[in-house]
């Protein structure tokens, strides 16, 4: 195929006003000045739609006597290809095993949702959130009390009905 | 009517200063609000919001805006001259807020204890203390583009100068032709003959008035001649240096140059506080006032009341806004020019024409008086024919290549590479 070249088309000088044109400019922005088609999003009052497959800030499940989900097997941060996961087991007095430490650095974490799809318990989710703003970078890694504070929904990729998506 | 005498004594004292504090007042909350009209009419234009986070509708960013700029560090080149760094912003802004004294803003206004002039200073020497202010500012920017020892600010402050001095020969050229017209120097006088001529100056003066606004866009560095601030090339111009509170005057000095500018147009041309109809003329005639005069030659007195004051306020507010908005509405329209395209505008078509149209002007006025048609309507239609005339030929002469055109049409400037003639080679 041909490289094809577009000729711009340059009015001659002595048939362009700029006087025409200039008003002629005015009048445009004039019908933009009374009438704006503003397309900006208010973003806090006006919230985005996040896309189905939004995966944002992490949040622990619990138990309904308020323990973790987890059982500390290991699995998410050995599959954390940004080793974002810091995970220290324990074991209690009836062998069940729970997390001593689990902190998840939300500033290394590239919100992949393995963590979640490799968790057998379904115990850490990727959320439909994205507001987590801080004063301090320390603010940012989570750990494990506010990993199970965080109320926001977990993400549409994972449903509560059917978690093993069997 | 013992009432309808001029306000004397400890009375004209108290007047004066809630005049000076009420205008002070009114003029800095225009030129606040005058930058959020910018900002939010520049975001129409542009599809967007503007601001709208400071208060109901972002009425409140003027005040968060100044509460920034005091709140902000002020900075000190190294390298700068510190007196001179320091004056220079204030020499920018004094000259703006003073030149307003002289504007009248309404109609004279009755009170029990006398009728009061609603004009902070009713010098004789009028539109002159104007024209010597506002050339005053171009001071402050050439020193601050000085003292700040940086080389853009230093370019942008060379432009200031030499742009704001050679439009000031127009600006001064089509003024006179105002001046001419009205037979005197001062604002009050000059509304007083738009309502005796029975029109206002812009139509008997239609060229001077062209003029005078391209002129005045030029003097208050206003895009399409932002010269010495032309970002894209000089980082911000004269001010690149400046940074809180003297960066903000400077701003308020600009702002306040066109609030004042926007004034003076409309004082000049559109009659100032004067509304269509005789029912508001007012003037102060060998100590009376009066509102015109009858066909015998005798005076007839004016009926200032408080009503008529507001109304004549409103539409001296309602002019100086539609040019304010003129000002921002071309400034988010148009390009800027380039450099040797402003200072060919104003040598090569501003200076001859302005001149040209003064003569003209003078001599259709002499044609006129010599002639003996009386001042009033009539005299202005004749005026208007010429000036519509002169107009039409200007917008001929200036547009279609001939003198503005865009960049990619200036052939006559173009730099056309010639074949060098080859010696014929030897030896054939």
């Amino acid at each position: 195929m041909a490289i094809s070249v577009k000729v711009m088309h340059r009015p001659e000088p002595e048939t362009t006003s700029y006087l025409r044109a200039a008003l002629s400019g005015m009048a445009l922005t004039f019908k933009h000045m009374v009438n704006p088609t503003a397309v900006t999003q208010q973003y806090p009052e006006e919230q985005t739609d996040l896309s189905p497959r939004w995966r944002g800030t992490h949040r622990m499940e619990v138990h309904a006597d308020g323990r973790p989900k987890c059982v500390a097997c290991g699995l998410c941060p050995t599959v954390c290809p940004a080793n974002c996961i810091r995970l220290v087991g324990g074991e209690d007095d009836q062998g069940n095993r729970y997390p001593i430490v689990y902190e998840i650095d939300e500033f290394r974490c590239i919100f992949c949702g393995m963590c979640q799809e490799v968790c057998p318990v379904e115990a850490i989710h990727v959320g439909r959130h994205f507001e987590n703003a801080e004063y301090t970078r320390d603010r940012f890694v989570y750990d494990l009390d506010r990993l199970m504070e965080q109320d926001h929904p977990t993400t549409l990729l994972w449903d509560p009905s059917d978690p093993r998506s069997e | 009517m013992e009432s309808l005498q001029p306000i004397s004594g400890i009375w004209a004292i108290v007047a004066g200063a809630v005049k000076v504090t009420g205008i002070f007042t009114v003029l800095m909350l225009t030129i606040a609000y005058t930058t959020l009209a910018e900002r939010k009419i520049s975001a129409w234009i542009q599809d967007r919001h503007g601001p709208n986070r400071a208060g109901p509708l972002g009425l409140l960013q003027p005040i968060a805006d100044g509460i920034k700029n005091f709140l902000k560090e002020e900075t000190l080149p190294a390298t700068a001259a510190r007196f001179f760094f320091v004056l220079a912003p204030m020499m920018v802004l004094f000259p703006s807020l003073v030149t307003f004294a002289v504007i009248p803003i309404a109609a004279p206004l009755p009170t029990p204890v006398g009728v009061v002039d609603m004009i902070i200073a009713d010098v004789p020497i009028g539109i002159l203390y104007v024209m010597a202010f506002s050339s005053l500012a171009v001071y402050g920017v050439v020193l601050g583009g000085w003292a700040s020892n940086n080389k853009y600010a230093f370019l942008g402050g060379l432009r200031a100068s030499a742009q704001m001095v050679s439009y000031e020969v127009a600006l001064g050229l089509s003024l006179i032709t105002v001046l001419m017209l009205a037979g005197n120097v001062t604002l009050p006088e000059i509304i007083w003959q738009q309502q005796q001529l029975g029109m206002w100056f812009a139509f008997p003066l239609s060229l001077g008035f062209l003029l005078f606004v391209i002129s005045a866009f030029a003097e208050t560095n206003r895009l399409p001649f932002d010269m010495p601030e032309a970002e894209s090339e000089l980082v911000t111009g004269y001010h690149t240096e400046y940074s809180a509170m003297k960066f903000s005057a400077y701003m308020i000095g600009e702002f306040g140059h066109m609030v004042t500018a926007s004034a003076l147009m409309a004082t000049l041309f559109l009659g100032g506080w004067d509304l269509p109809g005789t029912w508001d003329n007012a003037f102060w005639y060998q100590g009376q006032l009066i509102s015109g005069f009858a066909a015998d030659g005798s005076v007839i007195m004016a009926n200032p009341a408080v009503w008529k004051t507001l109304a004549t306020l409103a539409g001296f507010v309602a002019k100086t806004s539609f040019f304010l908005v003129l000002y921002i509405w071309i400034r988010w329209t148009l390009p800027r020019f380039r450099y040797d395209q402003v200072m060919a505008l104003g040598w090569k078509v501003m200076l001859p024409t302005s001149l040209a149209y003064l003569m003209l002007i003078a001599l259709t006025i002499l044609v006129l008086d010599e002639v003996g048609v009386a001042w009033g309507f009539g005299y202005g239609l004749a005026l208007t024919a010429v000036s519509t005339v002169c107009t039409i030929a200007f917008v001929f002469f200036v547009d279609r290549g001939r003198t503005i055109t865009g960049a990619a049409a200036q052939r006559a400037q173009r730099v056309e590479i010639k074949t060098i003639p080859q010696p014929a080679p030897a030896g054939d």
